[in-house]
């Protein structure tokens, strides 16, 4: 009995488990996550774990990245279009250290996506996830404060006040003015927010052959949108949504129009523009350079029409 | 004897509120609210068309009355049944919480005499209005925008201030807007709860010309609560007089204010005059 020490009984110290969260943590995350891919748009509540980051940062999409990646993925993460911003950088390396995969900046290559603000330019296709970190996964939260309250807003399908907001946008301002989580209704059953993504990303959700997972870490509520699902913005009959025109707008690095664009200002008040999404602008340089690239067939065509005619009144 | 002879049985109807079934029936209501008893026992009945007026002090039962009817609180005990389509000879307060909504929204207008309990402040006035519609599944701005139009001249509005926030407006005007509001639908049931007691004596009177004429064009059935008897007078065929969560008097307007019954009544008419 004598050689019943702890240190013989107790596993051998590791420093982590593989992908940083441990096996209990992973296995609640994937369970959420069937369950919201089960019911679209629907908010499950999960245990989110404390990371190495600050709420706030990415915890959500984090967590989510983190219980489905394996070591043969292929993992790009953007931050506002951007794979080289410091919480792109520092969230890619992470992942990559933990997980011991394949990280590469172009959206076709990855099997997962873990974004912020953004969705790429290029059509994801069957396949691939994308993870979209949401700071409020609430859509009704502006209009009704109390939690309880808007759990029964979506359990009666009760969504009117947010037609009264858009009543008062077009009073107030006469158009939409709702520029990032512009309130969609999935499956024709929920209302969600698509996270802070601009409004030209917003149709993007619809009918994608993609997985799309949305991820709060600070609101420990993750839903999801599954591939080949009808996602339609709010809107009137008679007023409909529209996305941010783009129109006259050229990047200056690569020469493309019709994709969404960074404002750059300049010293003399004019305004120079450059794609806001970088892995999508690389490729495209390179394909200029003469390399032999594969540049994706894009969401938006050269004529700014949307890949499903129709979906977009104009 | 002549004129007596020209009556035939086409003329010679019993009064409407004898053949027509009544509106609203409220049976034995108790509404407790811990220790104090808040409605003990009332029983009203309402006929299409009708305006009853519901008296009495402070603290006797009127407002609370108001809420149940407007199924904003259930009752300890009770029963309402009001005429409406799909839902005769229901008891209104076993409704579940879809229909409950439904039946504010179709059938029952309401003004506070606090407009912000029934306005928001910080949405414009003729959101308020379009409120009303969308909850009823209204999804074209246009038919919005004329239907607020159409039922802020009913409440005699101007129509130049429609898209002003509540805030910015008069007493008056906000008691306009909550009444646009509760007749935006055409409800069959409007209950008004002291709705000119915040307003001045001269605001008073042109919002009461308005309930007046409303009530005389559209026909409206209509339970007004005041303590103020001159309001009561001006609106009411029939009053209701309420004293500690009870009824105490009930018979027509002239009958009870011109002759009172009970010693309580009578004290409250006498304060008055």
């Amino acid at each position: 009995m004598s050689d019943m020490t702890v240190a013989k009984l107790a596993h051998p110290r590791q420093d982590y488990s593989y992908a940083f969260l441990d096996e209990f943590a992973k296995r609640e995350l994937r369970r959420r996550i069937l369950k919201a891919i089960a019911i679209p748009g629907y908010q499950v509540p999960y245990a989110s774990r404390e990371m190495p980051i600050a709420r706030g940062w990415g915890t959500g999409g984090l967590q989510v990245t983190l219980s489905l990646v394996g070591p043969g993925d292929v993992v790009k993460v953007i931050d506002q279009g951007d794979d080289d911003s410091v919480n792109a950088a520092n969230l890619r390396r992470f992942i990559a250290r933990m997980a011991g995969v394949e990280t590469t900046t172009d959206a076709l290559r990855a099997t997962l996506i873990q974004s912020r603000h953004r969705i790429p330019e290029e059509r994801l296709r069957e396949g691939q996830v994308l993870i979209l970190q949401v700071p409020i996964p609430e859509p009704l939260r502006h209009i009704e404060r109390s939690m309880a309250k808007t759990r029964e807003m979506h359990a009666d399908a009760d969504y009117a006040l947010m037609w009264l907001e858009l009543y008062e946008q077009l009073v107030r301002y006469g158009s939409f003015v709702t520029g990032a989580s512009y309130p969609v209704i999935v499956h024709h059953r929920y209302l969600m927010s698509p996270g802070p993504i601009p409004r030209w990303d917003t149709p993007k959700l619809h009918q994608a052959a993609h997985l799309t997972l949305l991820s709060a870490g600070r609101e420990k509520r993750l839903y999801a949108v599954p591939p080949y699902t009808d996602v339609y913005p709010i809107e009137f009959s008679d007023v409909h949504f529209s996305v941010e025109d783009q129109n006259g707008r050229v990047c200056f690095i690569t020469g493309v129009d019709h994709k969404f664009m960074n404002e750059i200002p300049q010293s003399d008040g004019s305004s120079l523009y450059s794609l806001s999404d970088t892995g999508y602008a690389a490729k495209l340089l390179k394909r200029k350079k003469g390399e032999a690239v594969t540049i994706g067939a894009t969401y938006y065509d050269e004529n700014g029409e949307f890949y499903h005619a129709g979906y977009l009144h104009t | 004897m002549q004129a007596i002879s020209t009556l035939d049985s086409t003329t010679l109807r019993p009064p409407l509120l004898v053949s027509t079934p009544p509106l609203l029936i409220a049976k034995n209501l108790f509404k407790r609210y811990g220790r104090v008893t808040a409605i003990a026992g009332v029983d009203i009945t309402v006929y299409p068309g009708e305006v009853l007026g519901v008296v009495g002090e402070s603290g006797s039962g009127k407002s609370s009355l108001l809420r149940l009817l407007n199924l904003e609180e259930k009752p300890d005990e009770g029963e309402y049944y009001l005429d409406i389509d799909g839902y005769q000879g229901v008891n209104l307060f076993d409704l579940d919480r879809f229909h409950r909504r439904e039946v504010r929204i179709y059938h029952i207008g309401i003004v506070y005499q606090y407009p912000h309990l029934g306005l928001r402040m910080h949405y414009t006035s003729s959101g308020n209005v379009a409120e009303r519609l969308i909850m009823a599944g209204e999804r074209s701005f246009d038919a919005m925008r004329s239907a607020a139009r159409a039922s802020f001249l009913a409440s005699e509005f101007p129509l130049a201030r429609m898209d002003d926030f509540p805030f910015r407006l008069s007493g008056g005007m906000q008691q306009r807007v909550q009444l646009a509001k509760a007749i935006a639908l055409r409800p069959r049931l409007l209950l008004l709860d002291e709705p000119t007691s915040g307003l001045d004596v001269s605001v008073q009177a042109l919002v009461l010309d308005t309930l007046k004429r409303l009530q005389r064009e559209t026909r409206i059935t209509i339970v007004i609560v005041s303590h103020d008897l001159g309001v009561i007078r001006t609106l009411a065929d029939r009053v209701v007089v309420m004293r500690q969560g009870r009824v105490i008097e009930t018979g027509l307007t002239d009958q009870v204010l011109e002759d009172p019954q009970e010693a309580y009544t009578q004290q409250l008419v006498h304060a008055k005059l």
